[in-house]
């Protein structure tokens, strides 16, 4: 029963174990709406017409971007380093969540974990596209070839290749494995024989055994152990794709930590943005409650503030370092022709979060809907800055040039989404929402009211 | 072979309780099947630790060596390469690869070696004696083969902890 007088319940409603399992079940067994096959349709059609784009762009070659000599990294890897960002919330609530033993994960680990692999994919996909050659993207993995050369180790964009295809793989074995129980739990109930059979085959066969409990948990608690180094590698390798290089704006030790810290502010914008949806949709209000909202509320003001901070420090230091180029550099960022890209980023990264300081706020989820899409928006921005406006003004100001993206690019960026959403919709169908074994594990310590027996079986009064 | 007997319970309190009382019966249990894991079952059913963190450790220590030693030897002997004056052997620039698949072998390591050690995999085909173990019900499964005990005499063993649904198998599993 829930006694604590300072947490707030994290399951509301009275529930029994039961009651879990049918209220997240519901999805999957009922027949799909409309609305989910209209989602699923547009979600389809938006990333067929990427996928298009993608194909243009590498039959007739870069040059339908509007990329150019001065500006090599436009959308596309603005893009990269936002997708990859949006993925960091999934692994930090279920990895780093856990180790620090925060019960409030368990509503929304799973979907976040998912959002994380559908997100890196998206986010994979650009470096591919942006080397334009795409059939030999292999050439970045080091395999003994005929050329007997091998890839550089000293370069960090090769390190980049490695960071994500390890990020991709641990979420997906580590989403996997969590999912094992909930599928056995899916299996069990369905009807229908041949669905009892692929449950089973995705299940593994699992069978809820207290020696596979035992071995479940260590393994999920060592899992975590090394996610939580690798999701904080992941970004840190890809801010040293700018750090180690000369250009000013990009040539600065503060990097890692900020875009660590800006990479799980819009991971929790993004899940924040997706979850009030689907609270609704699915009606899972009772597990994904105000309350859970709320602390991933406190996570974006943390992190946004470090943001912040680091935006701060690094005017700071482009004026106390007396460098002329550094200071030339953020100067024409706040001032120059992409002041309007720089201030949108400041206004939605540092200004808005501050906001949430406000309960009332924190606590609204028309307002935290709002707040968490600027959020996004900001801080694609943010990238977008980084990115282009580093690299329209460098050394030579006879290279000096502008930059705009061409439809090829919109579109393809429009297609990643297409892609996440399709992934997510086909997601929500199959595959538990929330982790059912998880939620019920803290039911007991954390519901608004404990029934975990239902009520016509009392047993062992007599003892 | 020997029957199966088994009953379940609606809660883990008394799931615990029936497994020290079966215990200080001297009743050795089968196993026991949770929809989730039930804190303090490992203990009670003196289950030794796992040893799934040593696997990800030797595993991931492997993944190591195994990296840095792959890139040193590119670099200084499978084809040295003069990348802008960097020195061949350079350490530093090993170290995020190294450690990127350093986590990547100790994790898949670990879940492959979960699966194994559990009999589980795509294809394993589970022996369930009750559906809702995955739903709400808390089973705990003895065999005849185990004790010393008849089939009845467990059964009422079992029914006596307050278990439901007390059922046996004679079966050939």
């Amino acid at each position: 029963m829930h006694v604590s007088p300072v947490r707030e319940p994290l399951i509301n409603g009275e529930k029994s174990y039961k009651d879990i399992t049918n209220d997240v079940m519901a999805p999957i067994r009922a027949k799909p709406g409309k609305l989910w096959f209209v989602g699923l349709g547009i979600s389809m059609l938006v990333m067929l017409v990427g996928f298009a784009m993608i194909g243009y762009t590498v039959w007739f070659g870069i040059g339908t971007w509007g990329v150019n000599r001065t500006i090599g990294w436009g959308w596309g890897i603005t893009n990269f380093v936002w997708w990859v960002g949006i993925g960091h919330a999934g692994t930090f609530i279920s990895a780093i969540l856990l180790l620090f033993r925060q019960k409030w994960r368990t509503s929304i680990n799973r979907a976040a974990e998912a959002m994380t692999i559908f997100a890196v994919m998206c986010a994979g996909l650009f470096p591919l596209i942006h080397m334009g050659r795409l059939p030999l993207g292999f050439f970045i993995l080091p395999y003994p070839n005929t050329r007997e050369l091998w890839v550089n180790f000293n370069s960090p964009l090769l390190w980049d290749v490695f960071a994500i295809t390890a990020y991709l793989l641990v979420s997906l074995l580590f989403w996997y494995m969590g999912l094992i129980p909930d599928l056995g739990t899916i299996r069990d109930r369905m009807k229908t024989l041949w669905k009892k059979k692929v449950y089973n085959f995705l299940s593994f066969g699992w069978k809820g055994s207290a020696r596979h409990w035992q071995r479940h948990e260590s393994m999920s608690l060592i899992l975590a152990g090394l996610a939580a180094p690798l999701v904080l590698s992941v970004h840190t390798i890809v801010s040293f794709d700018f750090a180690t290089s000369v250009i000013p704006g990009w040539h600065t030790t503060i990097f890692p930590p900020y875009f660590v810290s800006g990479a799980v502010f819009s991971g929790f914008a993004m899940v924040l943005t997706l979850m009030i949806v689907t609270r609704k949709v699915l009606n899972l209000q009772e597990y994904i409650t105000v309350g859970h909202v709320e602390s991933m509320n406190k996570v974006i003001i943390a992190t946004g503030s470090i943001v912040g901070i680091a935006y701060i420090t690094e005017l700071f230091m482009a004026w106390y370092s007396g460098v002329e180029y550094e200071r030339y550099a953020f100067l024409n960022r706040a001032m120059g022709p992409y002041a309007w890209a720089y201030w949108i980023m400041m206004t939605c990264n540092v200004i808005s979060p501050q906001l949430l300081w406000f309960k009332k706020l924190r606590r609204n989820l028309t307002f935290t809907f709002v707040l968490s899409i600027f959020i996004n928006i900001g801080m694609w921005f943010e990238r977008f800055v980084i990115v282009v406006t580093s690299l329209h003004r460098d050394y030579l100001p006879s290279s000096w040039s502008m930059y705009k993206p061409t439809w090829v690019e919109v579109a393809i960026y429009l297609g990643t989404f297409g892609l996440f959403f399709t992934l997510f919709f086909l997601f929500i169908r199959v595959f538990p929402v929330i982790a059912l074994a998880e939620v019920k594990s803290v039911l007991r310590s954390s519901a608004r009211k404990f029934i975990g027996k239902p009520v016509k079986n009392q047993p062992s009064e007599k003892q | 072979m020997g029957a199966i007997v088994y009953g379940h319970f609606t809660d883990e309190p008394d799931l615990l309780k029936a497994v020290k009382e079966l215990q200080n019966k001297g009743i050795r249990i089968a196993d026991v099947r949770t929809p989730f894991p039930v804190h303090g079952l490992d203990k009670a059913l003196k289950y030794r630790r796992s040893h799934l963190p040593k696997v990800a450790f030797i595993a991931g220590v492997a993944g190591a060596v195994l990296m840095f030693y792959f890139q040193y030897w590119v670099f200084t002997e499978g084809w040295p390469l003069n990348f802008g004056g960097k020195p061949y052997f350079s350490v530093l620039s090993f170290i995020p690869g190294t450690f990127e698949i350093t986590i990547l072998f100790a994790a898949f390591a670990m879940g492959i070696a979960f699966l194994v050690r559990s009999n589980l995999g795509p294809g394993s085909i589970p022996d369930i004696l009750d559906e809702n173990v995955t739903d709400d019900h808390f089973q705990i499964i003895l065999s005849e083969k185990e004790n010393r005990l008849s089939e009845t005499e467990l059964s009422e063993a079992l029914s006596a902890t307050g278990a439901l649904d007390v059922k046996h198998v004679n079966g050939e599993k």
